[in-house]
């Protein structure tokens, strides 16, 4: 077997791949703002959750959670677990847990905007609202844009871990390949692709940071 | 009438009385400058004033409407007026600018006007260039405030808060972060809208400057107005802890 079929054998699993990491992104990027804004809240209950939740995503492995929400509604409900629901369990396990990174990405960010931003702000009358997304979040993205590229490389690299419940992705296809092929040449293939993907992520966030390096 | 009353604001933090039953007015037109040492409550009272800090005690009127008071320790409220209203009534330039940095220097100062006041946008951009004019920024209207210095910030601060078109705007500080020179352009600014008879309350550590422009002076001390009175009243005023504050600045 050659490099370029392998490579072609790989093509379904690199889509799925890049879908799981698309998707992951789409939802976890706003879900993970929802969840900073209760780690702030006032309200001690739904801080005192959200502080739980994010504890509990990061302080146990991702493939364990992957596992819970695959099986999960078998063992809990009793609900006959279909094929189709592979693809939604790996996002809905990659999103609850990536959304809980970012939050205190966004907090961090959110909590380092200075006090007197908000006090102009108000000074002038801006609602509560229009204070957040059009003074405080724009500046808050253009300081938490290192820490976000770091997680969304790991991203890419975690789409991995869906193997364990043997979404055919990317590394699932290529374990199986080996396997049978008796060839180490199909994780070379995984490496490369790895690699370049997250390439282009870091070239692609280096140039948004460009982008918003018109102000300091 | 009185533009703003403030009667009887007494402000704590932390169990400590930063204000202590402190009353004035400011009647429309008028100059004050606030002077004391550090620590006096003069920004506090500046803040309270803005409604950035609530008052614990006392009640705060604008053009004899009550806008905030206490009762039983308890907040009553805000009078009728919602927010918008009350952004056109009074304007605060900051010690530190607090610009956005991240709009340009007219942008900075037409975003409120045209999304909280909902002004015509034509007209809200002609108002603020001439105001850029006014205070000799005219070729840095599209840069950002990093670009600028200290001076040049507060500029901008200052035509922000004009282009509202309060009815009474109040300086905290305005020129501490500056150095002499650039204190000497700002104070420039402000003493052609004193004689525009824009009604200001200016905090503020430069004496000259505030026995120029003011038509009244506060001192305060410790939380309470110790001398009050036109500025030649106050500077000559027999009142030991003033005269040895304000030999301070003589040297």
């Amino acid at each position: 077997m050659t490099f370029t079929e392998i490579i072609m054998q790989l093509m379904p699993g690199i889509g799925r791949s890049i879908l799981i990491f698309f998707f992951t992104l789409v939802f976890s990027i706003p879900l993970g703002l929802l969840v900073s804004f209760g780690r702030m809240s006032k309200c001690r209950i739904l801080r005192m959750g959200m502080k739980g939740y994010i504890s509990i995503m990061r302080g146990t492995p991702l493939m364990l959670q992957l596992l819970v929400v695959y099986f999960g509604p078998y063992f809990i409900f009793g609900i006959t677990i279909t094929d189709s629901y592979r693809v939604y369990a790996v996002l809905i396990a990659f999103s609850i847990n990536y959304a809980a990174y970012f939050a205190e990405i966004y907090r961090g960010g959110i909590e380092s905007i200075e006090e007197g931003q908000y006090e102009a702000a108000k000074l002038l009358g801006y609602s509560k609202g229009q204070t957040f997304f059009k003074i405080i979040f724009p500046q808050v993205i253009k300081r938490i844009l290192p820490s976000m590229t770091n997680e969304v490389i790991t991203l890419v690299k975690d789409t991995s871990l869906s193997f364990a419940i043997a979404y055919g992705e990317m590394f699932t296809m290529t374990k199986a390949m080996a396997a049978s092929q008796r060839n180490m040449l199909p994780f070379v293939a995984a490496g490369i692709f790895y690699y370049i993907f997250n390439l282009i992520v870091a070239v692609a966030m280096e140039k948004t940071e460009k982008k918003l390096s018109y102000y300091r | 009438m009185n533009l703003l009353e403030m009667k009887h604001i007494q402000k704590e933090f932390n169990g400590q009385q930063v204000l202590k039953d402190l009353s004035f007015s400011v009647k429309e037109g008028e100059v004050l400058s606030i002077i004391g040492p550090s620590g006096s409550g003069k920004s506090t009272l500046l803040r309270c004033a803005c409604m950035l800090e609530k008052i614990d005690g006392g009640e705060i009127l604008y053009l004899g409407e009550q806008v905030s008071f206490r009762e039983n320790g308890r907040d009553r409220g805000k009078g009728k007026k919602n927010k918008k209203e009350w952004s056109s009534m009074f304007g605060l330039v900051f010690q530190n600018f607090n610009l956005f940095p991240h709009y340009t220097v007219l942008k900075n100062i037409v975003d409120a006007p045209i999304s909280v006041q909902k002004r015509e946008k034509d007209e809200v951009y002609q108002e603020a260039k001439e105001l850029l004019v006014q205070m000799g920024l005219s070729e840095k209207e599209h840069a950002y405030p990093y670009q600028l210095s200290g001076g040049q910030k507060q500029r901008v601060a200052i035509a922000r808060a004009l282009a509202m078109k309060p009815k009474i705007l109040f300086f905290d500080e305005p020129t501490s972060a500056l150095d002499p020179e650039l204190t000497a352009e700002v104070l420039k600014v402000i003493q052609t809208l004193a004689e525009k008879n824009i009604t200001m309350v200016i905090v503020t550590h430069e004496m000259e400057f505030a026995k120029k422009i003011s038509d009244r002076i506060i001192f305060m001390e410790k939380g309470l107005i110790e001398v009050e009175g036109t500025p030649q009243q106050v500077f000559t005023a027999e009142h030991l802890r003033m005269k040895k504050f304000l030999k301070g600045y003589a040297k």
